[in-house]
């Protein structure tokens, strides 16, 4: 296999990442780990650095589509960045000083509880909704447009909530991948906000997340042009048609037929990684 | 007391912000391509070799690098410009929003943002915890 045709098979695996990661939710980051290591032999390390590069492009495409329409938080979203930021940076040091194989069967825990929590339906917390002195102080406390007009909410637990924040970014820096599925649950369960919201401003910070871990990545190497090329376009072209077709598409079935890939991508992640083959 | 312009509102700055964006993503993909189209003409014959790490070549690692292998067009220079441009993209979105805030008169999310800021240059500038 020569240059051209690796780079025309890994654009299309990152497409297909792309498509279903934006049209299920799940993100089309945390298939381009296993796609390269598992399937094309690529070194973890070189995988991370082109999955980070693909994370930034989705999340930010997406964000400039979702800040339009209201939904996002931009203080709740400033704020927490500091504790996603700071997790990135501590993560993609880290990386540096774990084995690969310490990676691989992290990633492929990750991946579990990541699949696990998106198939689990989400409702938002109807509670008695007293303003929380803190998220006043921050002025966090916002509405969010819905069809029976502006609905306000109030934010809880900004402790839990940075400290979940912190995590994620660890394990953002750490994997190279958006976390969205850990940023979500800090912001639906601990702080309580609505999941509309939660969403869109957990994508708006994926992307500045990331992006303090790729900037770690650079410096150290590990982000290879040749690979990142058809990895970013491919994944940024499929999420972009994905959102297109975000409307009439099966979801349910599609989410669990993703889900299932992702189950069946982290056992090998797994094993590989305990086998010491990655 | 006259003010010279009026503090933005939140949705002004949601806009400029989602524009910001939007434009970052599609220069750093057209420069990723660009570079990509090189890359596949001069290279594409040759063989893969990513099995094996063992870290980029020092003038693909720093800004200052990248930016002269660029402006030489050396393909894969160009190419990591383009990924340095998208890397490049949310930190000019925290960085308008240090602006912002201090249009809408608040210091407190003026500061946090700064924090975010200084977080993301230290790692861009090779800066590591």
């Amino acid at each position: 296999m020569n240059i051209l045709e690796f780079t025309i098979l890994i654009w299309l695996g990152s497409l297909v990442a792309g498509f279903l990661g934006s049209l299920t939710g799940l993100g089309g980051g945390v298939v381009i780990v296993p796609l390269l290591a598992l399937m094309f032999g690529v070194d973890i390390r070189y995988a991370i650095g082109a999955s980070l590069v693909s994370v930034i492009a989705t999340s930010s495409g997406a964000a400039a589509a979702y800040v339009k329409e209201g939904y996002s938080n931009i203080r709740i979203g400033m704020f927490l960045e500091i504790a996603t930021t700071l997790g990135a940076l501590v993560g993609a040091s880290l990386a540096a000083r774990v084995s690969t194989s310490v990676i691989a069967v992290i990633f492929g825990v990750v991946l579990i509880y990541s699949a696990y929590l998106s198939s689990r339906p989400r409702l938002d917390i109807i509670s008695d909704d007293q303003p929380d002195l803190l998220a006043t102080r921050l002025r966090m406390d916002a509405s969010y447009p819905t069809p029976e007009g502006l609905q306000i909410y109030h934010v809880h637990a900004i402790p839990a909530g940075f400290s979940l924040m912190f995590i994620a970014g660890t394990l953002s820096g750490l994997l190279g991948i958006g976390s969205g599925a850990v940023k979500v649950l800090a912001m639906d369960q601990a702080m309580r906000i609505p999941f509309k919201v939660s969403t869109t401003t957990s994508n708006f910070m994926i992307g500045v997340t990331a992006a303090a871990s790729a900037g770690v990545y650079l410096n150290r190497g590990y982000i290879d042009p040749g690979l990142a090329m058809p990895v970013m376009l491919g994944v940024l072209l499929g999420s972009v048609l994905g959102t297109r077709v975000l409307v009439s598409a099966p979801s349910r079935l599609l989410r669990m037929l993703f889900g299932g890939v992702i189950l069946v991508l982290a056992i090998e992640m797994i094993y590989n990684g305990l086998t010491g083959r990655l | 007391m006259p003010q010279t312009h009026r503090p933005w509102t939140d949705e002004q700055v949601e806009q400029i912000v989602g524009n910001l964006l939007r434009t970052g993503v599609i220069v750093a993909a057209l420069v990723v391509l660009v570079g990509g189209v090189l890359y596949l003409v001069r290279h594409g014959a040759t063989s893969p070799d990513y099995q094996v790490f063992r870290g980029e070549p020092a003038d693909l690692r720093s800004v200052s690098g990248i930016v002269t292998d660029a402006l030489s067009l050396r393909s894969r220079g160009v190419i990591q410009l383009g990924l340095l441009l998208l890397i490049a993209t949310p930190v000019a979105r925290v960085a308008f929003s240090v602006f912002a805030f201090a249009r809408q008169h608040d210091r407190p999310y003026v500061l946090v943002t700064l924090i975010v800021l200084a977080l993301l240059i230290s790692s861009l500038a090779g800066g590591r915890l």
